[in-house]
């Protein structure tokens, strides 16, 4: 890399981080301070006949749905509404929450909701796919239980299936993923006077608190103010589920005038927080008598839980991802996410693209062995270039690095040779994948809903302030929008400053996701001190706003959800290699490479931070990472049953980047933070493959799974 | 209720408690140390390992009542020190902090392997650090942040 921005600087957080002065939300003190601890349903599907609660001591107080202000409503708003801040008639999962108690001794809040007695009327719960699809116990949401249930269609695949020489059938499989930030969630509400709300937080978007909360509570926006605290991880957990515990706080911080905090512990933030939607992919692809892919008929299933929240943009995510990086002629697609009694699922990491991508992955893998052909030969001939067609009828505007990228990881990692080397089904492998990720939202999402806006402002004092409302969660910004300003007025990165957001002191730029924090909201810090600049020698404190325009080329339909699904993208290849024990089905993984095209990076050290653990986060949820459900329950509670990769369970990642500036992002920079999970599970399933010589179908790719495949031949 | 005396990061304490506390309470709630931090309350994350006689322990497992004579060395303390320092400096060089949260955490796991080990190889940091858990760096920086504290820091274990 020979770009001058991506030599690395010291991160402004990492000092206070270590040593243990940083504070996040629990290391904080709020004066007079209640505690709140949820009754939570003990049923998947019932409805709630009585309520029966204990006399509560002097100074602990019972919130449910009637201590809603008559203004507000018992409704989150977080993209859909149907998730109710308390639920009050009918129940929809184990864990939904039907009431707070909040007190000042958390042990005797523990207590108290164990005393209280809901007495309810079962209903069937409907917890599968299948179940949901069936309609088990009649429909939880609408007449299908499809929260949404899209459409697309490319080329013409009804006449190419006609063409068909042979149509292979497969299904894919993926599993739930917890998030396991660090940092349970936390949310501490404190009343001011004058009745206006402070609202502290671990979490990504500021601005979607302040939404939700005015929105139960029936205030204008203005009357709640959201601070970000230092926030020890979020991985989409803290999306959207920071408006599910404020909201509720919020109407026990109205009713008690007290300051109330919730800080979960890991066995409520694991069985009852949300999680990755579980997907099952099915395909038939028609291959003339060359084994060239003529069409493919796709149809994916996103387990999306009891409440929709946000699963309708996860599934376009996950549809328009479903090609992954390939240009296939013709292709008819249709996905639905499902209602079911089970936990909530919400943003991850990827957003619903890792389903459709690993989905795709392994299906191209699975072509290429029933072809007998090698992986990276029979992937080659379909990837997308500069000027193709997307899944959505859009184009790829970018040139697209992937040959190159192939010749530098084969050097890396010796992939080729490996291949020749290592013989199907001799306990050895070696894996490939390759995958985009568009960064920004989806469709017009940046311009119809979020049209972001920051602001940066020369001081008196010589500093230069930047405002924007998107958070450090560990993946840099602190850092990174301070080194872009930085170089636009060339001077040093410590004499900007960006702090953690506040609503009352920053524009909305957006929630931070969606790897837009840089390739959108860093393009806007880019052109701002750009203006800045030219404004340098004024006097007093000028102060510069940028809003966002999308790019000229963009062209979008979101009613027939055609067009050009993203800005821009980042391009990713992994090579995973691994050796599987004979007797025990154990796998160790020998080798981890990866080579990425994020544009250019802001800072070096950050993009590879955010490679090495998106991919290890990626091997994780592929071959480690178990969460089932038996009635409703997930099994797993615990960080001992729920197990995350150790640093002993995979060997160092060696990654390279590859330079290829975007004309809308800041320095030519585009997203990084999701492209880089992707594509680590797909390699490593491929290596498992070809160590066993068996098709994988799902993951995780655990030894009992191995065992299982290589056992029933 | 029990009177307890034992020594924070050089300083003697005797506190009037419940024997049956958690360690990790103590040192948060009562001494307000809260670069000890509680991840999991089951032991298996270490984001709230501090040394205890010199040995690295998870305190939400650690009732107050066995700390009687003991000396506890919480990130509080270890900051202050020449090798607190350099594990500092070496992790903010290496890149080994994302959201924090594991990090003090991993400073006393890393303090804890170097006083035994002052110039371990890749796989032994990875073994010392096996019992606290990152879910953002995948680990590779913070390994490359404890050799670089053992070269920086030559002499000072």
């Amino acid at each position: 890399m020979t770009n001058e921005i991506s030599t690395p600087v010291e991160r402004v957080d990492a000092r206070a981080k270590t040593d243990g002065t940083a504070r996040y939300l629990a290391d904080m003190t709020f004066e007079g301070m209640l505690y709140a601890k949820a009754v939570r349903s003990e049923r998947a599907r019932a409805k709630i006949i009585n309520v029966e609660v204990p006399r509560l001591p002097k100074g602990y107080y019972y919130i449910d749905a009637s201590d809603i202000p008559s203004e507000g409503k018992n409704k989150i708003e977080i993209i859909k509404d149907d998730w109710p801040v308390f639920a009050d008639r009918e129940v929809r999962f184990i864990g939904d929450t039907i009431a707070l108690i909040v007190g000042p001794d958390r042990g005797e809040l523990n207590r108290l909701c164990r005393e209280v007695k809901v007495e309810y009327e079962d209903l069937s719960p409907a917890l599968t796919l299948d179940e949901a699809e069936e309609l088990k116990g009649g429909p939880i949401h609408g007449h299908d239980n499809a929260f949404a249930d899209y459409h697309l269609k490319k080329g013409e695949p009804e006449e190419a299936f006609k063409r068909a020489d042979r149509i292979i059938e497969d299904v894919v499989s993926t599993g739930y993923q917890e998030h396991i930030y660090m940092e349970p969630q936390a949310v501490v509400v404190q009343p001011q006077k004058g009745g206006k709300l402070n609202v502290y937080f671990s979490g990504q978007c500021p601005f979607y608190v302040r939404h939700a909360v005015a929105a139960t509570l029936g205030v204008e926006e203005g009357e709640v103010r959201v601070q970000q605290a230092v926030t020890g991880g979020a991985f989409g957990g803290k999306e959207h589920y920071p408006d599910v515990v404020s909201t509720s706080l919020a109407v026990a911080a109205h009713k008690t005038g007290r300051p109330v905090g919730y800080f979960f512990d890991r066995v409520e933030d694991i069985s009852y927080t949300v999680k990755r939607h579980p997907s099952r992919t099915s395909f038939r692809t028609a291959l003339d008598e060359r084994g060239n892919v003529l069409a493919m008929d796709i149809d994916l299933k996103l387990n999306a839980g009891a409440y929709e929240s946000c699963s309708m943009v996860v599934l376009q995510r996950s549809i328009f991802s479903v090609n992954s990086v390939y240009d296939i002629p013709n292709v008819k697609v249709r996905g639905r996410a499902f209602a079911t009694n089970n936990v909530p699922s919400d943003a991850f990491r990827g957003f619903g693209a890792p389903q459709g991508l690993y989905a795709m992955e392994v299906h191209m893998s699975h072509l290429a062995r029933a072809l007998g052909l090698s992986e990276l030969d029979f992937k080659r001939r379909y990837l997308l270039k500069k000027g193709g067609v997307t899944i959505s009828n859009g184009h790829v505007h970018e040139e697209v690095k992937l040959p190159e990228m192939i010749e530098r990881i084969d050097r890396m990692s010796g992939y080729r040779r490996k291949i020749e080397e290592f013989k199907p089904g001799g306990w050895r492998g070696i894996g490939f994948s390759m995958v985009n990720h568009g960064s920004g939202f989806t469709g017009s999402g940046e311009q119809d809903i979020i049209r972001a806006v920051v602001k940066i402002k020369k001081r008196a004092d010589g500093y230069v302030e930047l405002f924007a409302s998107n958070v450090e969660m560990g993946q840099g910004p602190l850092t990174t929008f301070p080194k872009i300003a930085a170089a636009v007025l060339g001077i040093p990165v410590d004499k900007v400053i960006y702090n953690n957001p506040d609503t009352d002191l920053v524009p909305d730029s957006g929630p931070t996701v969606a790897s837009r924090t840089i390739a959108i909201v860093g393009y806007l810090v880019q052109e701002a001190a750009k203006k800045l600049k030219a404004r340098w020698n004024e006097s007093g404190e000028p102060v510069v706003e940028q809003h966002y325009a999308p790019p000229s080329y963009l062209r979008w339909d979101q009613e027939k959800l055609e067009g050009d699904a993203y800005p821009s993208y980042g391009w990713g290849i992994k090579v995973i290699e691994v050796e599987v024990d004979p007797l025990t089905y154990e796998v160790e993984t020998k080798g981890i490479w990866a080579v990425h095209d994020v544009g250019v990076a802001i800072d070096e050290q950050v993009v590879e931070g955010q490679v090495d653990g998106g991919i290890i986060q990626g091997l994780g949820w592929g071959s480690l990472e178990k969460l089932e459900v038996k009635d409703g329950r997930f099994l797993q509670r615990t960080m001992a049953d729920y197990t995350i990769p150790t640093s002993m369970d995979f060997p160092k990642i060696e990654s390279a980047l590859v330079d290829n500036p975007y004309e809308y992002g800041p320095f030519g920079a585009k997203g990084a933070g999701e492209l880089v999970f992707e594509g680590a599970a797909e390699a490593f399933t491929s290596a498992v493959q070809m160590a066993i010589d068996r098709d994988m179908q799902r993951i995780p790719v655990t030894p009992e799974y191995i065992m299982e495949v290589y056992e029933n031949g | 209720m029990a009177e307890i005396t034992f020594s924070v990061n050089g300083k003697s304490r005797t506190i009037d408690t419940n024997p049956l506390r958690r360690l990790l309470d103590v040192l948060r709630e009562d001494l307000g140390l809260t670069g000890v931090k509680e991840g999991c309350a089951e032991g298996e994350c270490g984001a709230c390992s501090v040394l205890k006689d010199g040995l690295l322990v998870n305190t939400c497992m650690v009732p107050i009542g066995i700390c009687e004579g003991s000396e506890i060395l919480t990130p509080e303390g270890l900051r202050e020190t020449d090798r607190g320092k350099a594990i500092i400096d070496a992790y903010a060089e290496t890149g080994a902090v994302q959201c924090g949260f594991c990090t003090p955490g991993m400073m006393m796991a890393s303090e804890a392997l170097l006083d035994k080990n002052p110039q371990p190889t890749e796989a032994e940091v990875r073994e010392a650090l096996s019992g606290n858990l990152c879910r953002c760096t995948g680990y590779d920086m913070i390994i490359e942040g404890v050799l670089k504290a053992a070269e920086g820091g030559k002499g000072l274990w």
